[in-house]
């Protein structure tokens, strides 16, 4: 019984081969194509900017094997960030000459009074003068990054420059630390006189009388002064944040994280550098006693009372006329005989 | 003077890595560095493809634009090259590389970069060919030896080409041709800024 059923099945085996014979060439005649389904470069690109797959070392950023944005990073890093801090600290040069030349100093009116009054306290000299510097030297060192192949190769040739800039870097780093800890300084130390309140808006409609120089009142600090501060906040906040995910590279970012961290790094740095160069003049050659405020740490009574007359009378009020006058002014007005 | 490029066939790579290791040896890469990476797209799903990727050697490079200290230079055979005693391990040609190529030795603190790293068509770098400090600084030169990039010349499929950019393209072409379908010249138009009609 066994034979049989084995012949049987020998022999419908044999028919099944046959037919299936006879279909195969109708299959072949369907032609193959292994790439049907196959991944597409440009299709790739399209859908997601950039390809990535798998890899097999642990650098998982080498998985992605094409950005085709990276020309759009250069275009930027080339191209736009340069108008923009040529044209930002050109621009606000040349605005401040003309009005230096238009304008001149701002001068205490009433003449030097010869009477002292504190203004800044050591610490917030100390906190200003580290931030300042620290401020000054990345200025200088980040823009060695954007302006140093233009300005500064040519003149002093590859290894030299290779080398400042190499330096450059390792400062630029490292100074980030006492910076940011000036910024969150500043922030704390002043943040109480540096609310906007309607005295500013008055302020600033009158345009800090600067322009007009009817000298509208303020407190300790006037719309201008609050200005400043935000900036620094605000636009300290924003290089320091963006200034970490470039020195920790890759560290939760991706490629287009850490684009996205220079275009915010470079932009926001140099319209930075442009309103500093703003606060440097101000508090220099564009006001007669201004600069004392941040030197001596004390301002003229007659510059605070045209000034900051709000926060002179404050003052006054809190020690009383006589305890804020009692230190003489160690270059006055009025020569003596 | 030739146009030298690399084509990737991807209908071919059969994902073995031959070529990163091959490189590593030539070059005597350092540790931690890989010139060349092969890279699997859809993995394990129907249509998968390997792309053996490293420095394309770009037209108008964007690596050698980006570069705040002017380091990279390009050689009579379309070559990038530059020089490790100039970079300062800023990172931004890998912010402007299309390929992620260059790649930097991690030195010291937080996320501190040595000397970029890449491929370099196995074309040394600004010393005297051959000489004992350009292999040290950047492996062999293998083309002032006659020889193309040992990545694509062992290339046991024949995936990856090397060589002049017309003649590799031609080989790509005709291959095409004949067997019917490719996924086209991978990078090339990022690269290049021309790809392969095919």
């Amino acid at each position: 019984m066994a034979m049989v059923y084995a012949r049987i099945r020998l022999v419908a085996t044999a028919i099944a081969l046959l037919v299936l014979a006879a279909v195969a060439p109708v299959a072949a005649q369907q032609p193959v194509n292994p790439t049907a389904d196959a991944v597409k470069e440009q299709q790739l690109l399209q859908q997601f900017k950039r390809i990535q797959g798998l890899g097999t070392i642990p650098d998982i950023k080498s998985y992605t094997i094409e950005q085709p944005q990276g020309r759009q990073w250069e275009h930027y890093h080339e191209a736009v960030l340069p108008w923009i801090g040529t044209i930002a600290m050109l621009g606000m040069i040349v605005l401040l000459l003309i009005f230096f030349l238009v304008r001149g100093m701002v001068r205490i009116k009433a003449g030097r009074s010869g009477v002292n009054i504190v203004r800044f306290t050591a610490l917030e000299r100390s906190v200003h003068w580290m931030t300042a510097t620290c401020f000054i030297l990345m200025a200088l060192t980040g823009l060695n990054i954007t302006f140093g192949k233009v300005a500064l190769l040519p003149l002093i040739g590859p290894s030299a420059f290779s080398k400042w800039s190499l330096a450059a870097k390792y400062a630029h780093n490292f100074l980030s630390f006492p910076f940011t800890l000036g910024v969150i300084l500043i922030f704390c130390m002043w943040l109480a006189g540096n609310i906007p309140n309607r005295v500013d808006v008055e302020w600033l409609k009158r345009g800090g009388g600067i322009v007009s120089g009817d000298d509208p009142p303020a407190y300790r600090f006037n719309g201008g002064q609050k200005g400043v501060y935000w900036i620094v906040v605000l636009g300290g906040t924003l290089v320091a944040v963006s200034g970490y995910v470039l020195m920790f590279p890759f560290y939760g970012t991706t490629i287009a994280g850490m684009q996205l961290a220079q275009m915010v790094h470079g932009t926001v740095a140099v319209l930075f550098v442009a309103a500093m160069i703003a606060h440097v003049y101000i508090g220099t050659i564009g006001m007669q006693g201004a600069f004392e405020a941040m030197g001596e740490g004390t301002v003229d009574l007659n510059w605070a009372k045209q000034h900051h007359r709000l926060w002179l009378e404050e003052e006054q009020a809190r020690v009383g006329p006589a305890e804020l006058e009692r230190q003489p002014s160690p270059t006055p007005a009025t020569p003596t005989a | 003077m030739a146009r030298m490029k690399f084509l990737c066939d991807a209908d071919r790579c059969i994902e073995c890595n031959a070529c990163v290791t091959a490189c590593k040896n030539e070059n005597e890469v350092p540790w931690g560095i890989n010139r060349r990476r092969v890279v699997t797209i859809n993995d394990g799903l129907p249509g998968e493809r390997s792309v053996s990727m490293a420095c394309m050697h770009c037209t108008d490079a964007p690596c050698a634009a980006v570069c705040p200290v002017s380091c990279f230079y390009t050689t009579a055979d379309a070559v990038v090259l530059w020089s490790k005693d100039l970079c300062i391990g800023c990172g931004y040609c890998f912010y402007a590389c299309p390929f992620g190529a260059p790649q930097y030795p991690r030195v010291g603190n937080f996320g501190s970069r040595g000397k970029m790293d890449k491929c370099t068509y196995c074309t040394g770098g600004p010393e005297p060919d051959g000489s004992a400090i350009e292999y040290e600084k950047y492996g062999a030169n293998r083309l002032a030896e006659g020889k193309l990039p040992l990545c694509a010349e062992m290339c046991s499929t024949k995936s990856l080409l090397a060589g002049d950019g017309d003649i590799i393209a031609q080989i790509y072409k005709d291959r095409v041709a004949k067997r019917g379908y490719g996924s086209g010249a991978w990078g090339w138009q990022t690269a290049y800024r021309e790809t392969i009609t095919t």
